[in-house]
């Protein structure tokens, strides 16, 4: 029996846009019959930044092979530098739609520099130091924001660092009619929220158009070659560090537009958020959906995320219940036990056998 | 008792190569790791069509000799010429783009992904569309990605491997994986293959196959073929010239025949004869 995994790929991918459609007009739908509660119509947004933000994570961790964990740095930076794109350009766009949209293209712009410059020396270097890089950059860039001050009035963005603690807002001089936009350690305050669920989909579809279409491409194919094995890759005459740079760039790219989401979602957003366990939580949905999975990643970002929130009723032991249920899924998604089950259902419903090569 | 022996220095290729200038040709080559001298004086000329053998016993070197060729290893000493240009302060991606392939010793395969994909890897410097047309599958994506499969299915077809394009390459038994790798290799275009014993965990009658399509590898691509074996039937089968190392030093050039009665190799390979 011959099994095609080309076509099988193909059937995964359209499997995967196909869900996140389906989801997304279940949930519009609901939204507006009032059939969801108020608590997990707020989440929308915020899920949708977490899946893109888990699919590009993938692409590093999964796709390309190497550890980063600062993730929710590229998030950092390409949120607040989204705001700032956005509340600067509130008069000159008018649409929220578009001003959202350039936002996020900015936020992806700033992320991608942001990656380029960390990767460009690190990814040249073979071992874990990308992990030990990334953790550092994304603490120094939530130190960063921490003293950053942004405002803006008719005289254009005002920007300083308050690197002695004894700066504020008012020193950057605005004008009447200027907006504080970054208060340093308050962070963002008065952001104009104009995130919405629909642009959140059309950042996962984006997402992952870019993400499975590189992975079946000539790029993807280098990209996953050195992952599996690095001399072969360069006896075959592909290029290392530029296939290294390309996945981890597109990666931080992605995140950055995923916070430019959910940094605009947000009446007030700070540095802080974007902290070590904000990295660590993208890394689990990440290796519980399944390293180079994409639905995986998907599902595993949206039941997470959603999960803490079904757990109130747990009051204080909220957190304990969680971190047991994530035990429990690791452990039954690897029981042998477990995985005969589903590959058995799998067989019925698909009327496959299990893979068999036939021996020449 | 080496001094008997003197080693041949001067280029001896198939006559039907001689009007060609050689495909490679090792000056001097030598790499020391740390006072260790792995490789040392290696001197050998190829011919554009010839399959020619490095034979020698465990440790001696052979493998580091390919390591060079490639750029795994740095030279310390002595200069590689590849159809004549001087692969000096290149890497392992460019002197593979000037023209070496090789195989490994022990398979070194993109084993996750599939057979085709595979060669399509060894495809990747001929499918020039860049990274955008690949996202935005711009028409340019798909006219070379069909290119791609169908180069892909011709060179699986060598060895009659069509068939398995869709299995994951880790899940081939071994001598389809060793086969893949040949494959995978012929896919860069190389003007010389360098094959790290390819009959490593084969039986005689498979052996046999390999032999035939080594050289029918060489007639259709006309490529030069080195290959590092410790199986002598192949070895003296098809190789038109042998070249025998042992302790990183050539004891011996020649024809099969030649390194079959050279006192050197025998004594290289089964140890002194006690004087009397």
């Amino acid at each position: 029996m011959k099994i095609n995994l080309r076509n099988k790929r193909t059937r995964t991918d359209f499997l995967t846009y196909a869900g996140v459609i389906i989801a997304f007009v279940v949930m519009t739908i609901l939204q507006k019959e009032g059939a969801i509660s108020r608590s997990l119509s707020g989440q929308l947004v915020p899920i949708c930044a977490y899946v893109t933000m888990a699919i590009s994570l993938n692409l590093t961790v999964g796709i390309l092979g190497e550890l980063s964990l600062g993730h929710a740095g590229f998030m950092s930076v390409g949120a607040f530098s989204g705001i700032i794109a956005a509340m600067s350009l509130q008069s000159a766009i008018p649409s929220d739609g578009v001003r959202l949209a350039v936002a996020m293209v900015l936020g992806a712009f700033f992320a991608a520099i942001a990656g380029f410059l960390v990767g460009t020396p690190v990814l040249r270097l073979r071992g874990d130091y990308l992990a030990i890089v990334t953790l550092a950059f994304g603490e120094i860039i939530k130190e960063l924001v921490n003293c950053l001050l942004v405002g803006y009035d008719e005289n254009g963005l005002h920007m300083m660092f308050n690197l002695n603690g004894q700066k504020t807002v008012a020193d950057l001089g605005l004008t009447e009619n200027g907006i504080e936009i970054i208060k340093g350690a308050q962070g963002a305050t008065s952001t104009t929220t104009i995130s919405t669920f629909t642009a959140g989909f059309i950042l996962v579809m984006v997402t992952l158009i870019v993400v499975l279409n590189l992975i079946r491409s000539r790029s993807g194919r280098a990209i996953m070659a050195l992952r599996d094995n690095r001399i072969a890759a360069e006896s075959v005459g592909i290029n290392i560090t530029k296939y290294k740079l390309m996945a981890f760039v597109t990666s931080a790219a992605l995140a950055g537009a995923s916070g430019a989401l959910y940094g605009l979602n947000m009446a007030s957003l700070q540095a802080t958020k974007f902290n070590f366990n904000t990295s660590i939580l993208v890394l689990v949905f990440v290796v519980l959906g399944g390293l180079g999975n994409i639905w995986g990643s998907i599902i595993a970002a949206t039941l997470l995320t959603v999960l803490p929130e079904m757990l109130r009723s747990f009051a204080e032991f909220r957190m304990l219940v969680y971190a047991i249920v994530l035990i429990l899924v690791m452990l039954a998604t690897n029981n042998p036990t477990f995985k005969l089950f589903f590959e058995r259902i799998r067989t019925r419903f698909f009327k496959k056998p299990a893979k068999e090569v036939r021996g020449k | 008792m080496s001094k008997l022996v003197s080693v041949q220095r001067e280029a001896r290729i198939p006559e039907r190569d001689a009007d060609k200038s050689p495909i490679l040709e090792c000056i001097g080559l030598g790499i020391d790791f740390g006072g260790l001298t792995a490789v040392d004086d290696f001197n050998l000329t190829i011919g554009r069509t010839e399959i020619a053998g490095l034979i020698g016993p465990n440790g001696a070197g052979k493998t580091t000799v390919f390591n060079l060729l490639t750029k795994v290893y740095q030279p310390t000493r002595g200069t590689v010429l590849l159809g004549g240009i001087d692969t000096h302060g290149m890497n392992t991606v460019q002197v593979n783009q000037a023209g070496i392939a090789r195989t490994f010793q022990n398979i070194r395969l993109f084993s996750s992904l599939t057979v085709e994909e595979n060669v399509k890897i060894g495809l990747h410097n001929q499918l020039p569309y860049s990274m955008w047309s690949g996202i935005l599958r711009a028409p340019s994506y798909w006219k070379q990605e069909k290119k791609a499969h169908e180069k892909a299915m011709e060179l699986l077809s060598i060895f009659d491997m069509q068939d398995l394009a869709d299995h994951r390459a880790g899940s081939l038994p071994y001598g389809a994986q060793r086969r893949l790798e040949i494959v995978r290799a012929l896919a860069t275009k190389p003007g010389i293959l360098l094959l790290d014993e390819p009959a490593a965990g084969m039986n005689p009658s498979e052996t046999a196959e390999l032999m035939d399509n080594i050289r029918k590898i060489r007639d259709m691509f006309h490529i030069a073929i080195m290959l590092i074996e410790h199986d002598m039937s192949l070895v003296m089968g098809i190789c038109e010239g042998i070249c025998v190392l042992n302790y990183g030093k050539i004891i011996a050039k020649g024809t099969p025949e030649e390194i079959q009665s050279n006192p050197t190799v025998i004594e290289a390979y089964l140890g002194k004869k006690k004087e009397a």
